[in-house]
């Protein structure tokens, strides 16, 4: 049996040539872009040399990770990604199931079809401009915020929140909110479209109101739903975030606040080209969020949900 | 249906909070724009809001005519189309032939591909590849490189699964071959889901200033939104002293602009064409996510 299955799948393979000549090309392109990365992520065990290359730079073990973990920054960076990220698994994963349990009980469909254009409308902004809104928005001369809060009596002198490193968290985590709500909400939506109407109806002959069917008929039933972005966002839970960091805090003296571990690899390895100490730093990252997406997974699959 | 008075709180809440956030949303968008279209002078006296209160185009002229911003309003506009229709084609003709339940080796590509979704070399290794490969400061580092992505292929592959088998049958039958009936059956029947990817595709390439940023040294080759990054920059940097090089020019010539004022008119510039493709496709975008990430 073994003997022939072999060269009938062979044969196979050569009969479906322009099916194969489909894939080939992708596959070519991940393997370049994708693979040939991973296998360089080699250099962080390396005094990385770029003109020995990686065949022939020197072999050092583990002592980049050895310097990251007691370099000066290290706590800092530890402490901004894991709270940033925190908070964005709190406060941005919730909005937009929150936004699309809202939309849901509106019946007025023009009123919801303009919230909903108005709230996908950040999504299509680069954050280049999103960074720019903010600037101008909370500037010290005539930020829209300082002038509200200084009409309402808030404030007796404007605040420079971009220059507070304080304030950085909260400011971050509320334009990430803004940007990607209603985007997000989508796939919500579309979740809370597919169930089942009658289960409304027997709800509300059971004299529910219409705050408990929601609460009772339509977060249950999009909860599978919600358990899969859920494992998601764990396993992007050291990925704090990149470029929205980078480009509001542009200013240096945030940086005890800003510094995550995505803009610490790109400051000491691009800007500084220490390439194989950040690729120690970016490996380090990468496992754990591997580790935790296989956490979080096992554990949803307890729950009947799981991502493969 | 009759509503009970707990209810219609309920509701009057809803409708409230909706309101609120539609203002939020939409208005650091209609500031900008607002103050793009103010004397720059005037704008600096503070409490413009939400009508222009000295209204003038002369920020949008001195914009058109920075042949600097011009040419990277160009190099987005290019990069956006080739990257789109290149990246679009490979992808939903790799997604048709993983579509293909007989495709051999099929699992093993899947696992493949899905793995690059939850494990990466990281910025260092891909940045020296790139480099390696002698992309840098080339038109095309913006294009190759994100060529393909996995999570579109997936949407597309969800999507090519789905459409009945009949219809390629009776093609197969007359002759046609796979890729016959891809490109005169399969594409024809998929607009809706080549319009999303295609949207997707899009925005990214014209909103990625990253790429700019780190292969591309060369001004005549910097999309708008890298040289918008720089010019904010230099922006914050040197506020109140000086000001960056193209706003000082002008405004020493001309007292009624402001580095703002033209700051809000350039970002208007590298937003409005994406802001003005979105409507006619929003129709198939929300269609197209719902295949993706239900399905997924």
């Amino acid at each position: 049996m073994k003997i022939n299955s072999k060269p009938t799948r062979r044969s196979l393979f050569m009969k479906q040539w322009d099916l194969q000549s489909m894939v080939l090309p992708g596959i070519i392109f991940v393997f370049v872009f994708s693979y040939i990365p991973m296998y360089g992520v080699l250099m962080a065990f390396q005094q990385y040399d770029i003109f020995a290359g990686i065949w022939d730079s020197r072999w050092v073990g583990w002592t980049n990770f050895r310097l990251f973990f007691n370099a000066p920054e290290f706590f800092n960076v530890l402490r901004n990604t894991i709270a940033i990220s925190f908070l964005k698994l709190l406060i941005s994963f919730p909005a937009p199931i929150i936004l699309a349990l809202m939309l849901n009980e509106i019946r007025n469909m023009a009123f919801k079809r303009i919230i909903q254009t108005v709230s996908y409308l950040p999504y299509f902004l680069s954050w280049v401009i999103v960074s720019g809104f903010v600037v101008s928005l909370l500037s010290v001369d005539n930020g829209t915020v300082n002038i509200l809060l200084a009409k309402l009596d808030l404030i007796e002198h404007p605040i420079n929140f971009l220059s507070i490193p304080e304030y950085f968290w909260s400011i971050l985590v509320s334009v990430n909110v803004w940007k990607e709500v209603g985007f997000a909400s989508i796939v919500y939506l579309a979740a809370i479209a597919g169930v089942d109407p009658t289960l409304y109806e027997a709800a509300s002959i059971d004299g529910a109101s219409r705050f408990k069917q929601m609460y009772l008929v339509t977060l249950p039933c999009i909860t599978p739903v919600i358990i899969i972005f859920m494992i998601l966002a764990i396993g992007g839970i050291l990925s704090a975030g990149f470029e929205d960091i980078l480009l509001l805090a542009s200013n240096p003296i945030l940086r005890e606040y800003s510094d995550v571990i995505d803009t610490y690899v790109y400051r000491v390895g691009i800007q500084n080209s220490r390439f194989s100490y950040a690729t120690a730093v970016g490996l380090f990252k990468s496992i754990i969020s591997v580790v935790l997406l296989l956490i979080a997974n096992r554990v949803a699959r307890r729950a009947g949900v799981s991502l493969w | 249906m009759r509503l009970s008075t707990g209810d219609k709180v309920f509701q009057t809440l809803i409708y409230a909070s909706l309101v609120i956030l539609g203002i939020v949303m939409f208005y650091p968008f209609w500031n900008s724009l607002v103050i793009s279209f103010n004397e720059g002078r005037d704008t600096a006296l503070g409490g413009v809001t939400i009508w222009p209160r000295a209204f003038t185009l002369e920020n949008y002229n001195v914009v058109f005519k920075d042949t600097r911003l011009l040419n990277s309003f160009w190099i987005s506009v290019m990069r956006t189309v080739i990257g789109t229709i290149l990246s679009v084609f490979v992808t939903s003709l790799l997604a048709y032939g993983m579509s293909k339940r007989d495709l051999q080796l099929r699992n093993y590509y899947m696992i493949f591909f899905i793995v690059t979704m939850f494990f990466s070399g990281g910025l260092i290794p891909t940045f020296l590849l790139v480099r390696n490969l002698g992309l840098m400061n080339t038109f095309w580092v913006m294009i190759i490189p994100g060529l393909i992505s996995v999570y579109h292929m997936i949407i597309f592959r969800t999507f090519f699964s789905a459409l009945p088998d009949g219809l390629e049958e009776s093609a197969k039958i007359d002759g046609c071959s796979n890729y016959g009936i891809f490109f005169r059956i399969v594409v024809p029947i998929s607009g809706p889901i080549i319009a999303t990817i295609g949207l997707f595709t899009a925005v990214g390439h014209w909103n990625d200033w990253f790429t700019g940023a780190i292969y591309i040294s060369k001004d005549e080759l910097l999309p708008i939104q890298t040289l918008l990054r720089q010019i904010m920059n230099s922006n914050i940097m040197t506020e109140m002293s000086s000001g960056n090089a193209i706003a000082m020019e002008h405004i020493n010539r001309n007292r009624s602009i402001t580095t703002k004022s033209l700051l809000m008119a350039t970002m208007m510039v590298a937003t409005i064409p994406i802001i003005l493709t979105y409507p006619f496709l929003q129709k198939y975008f929300v269609k197209g996510v719902l295949i993706g990430s239900i399905k997924g």
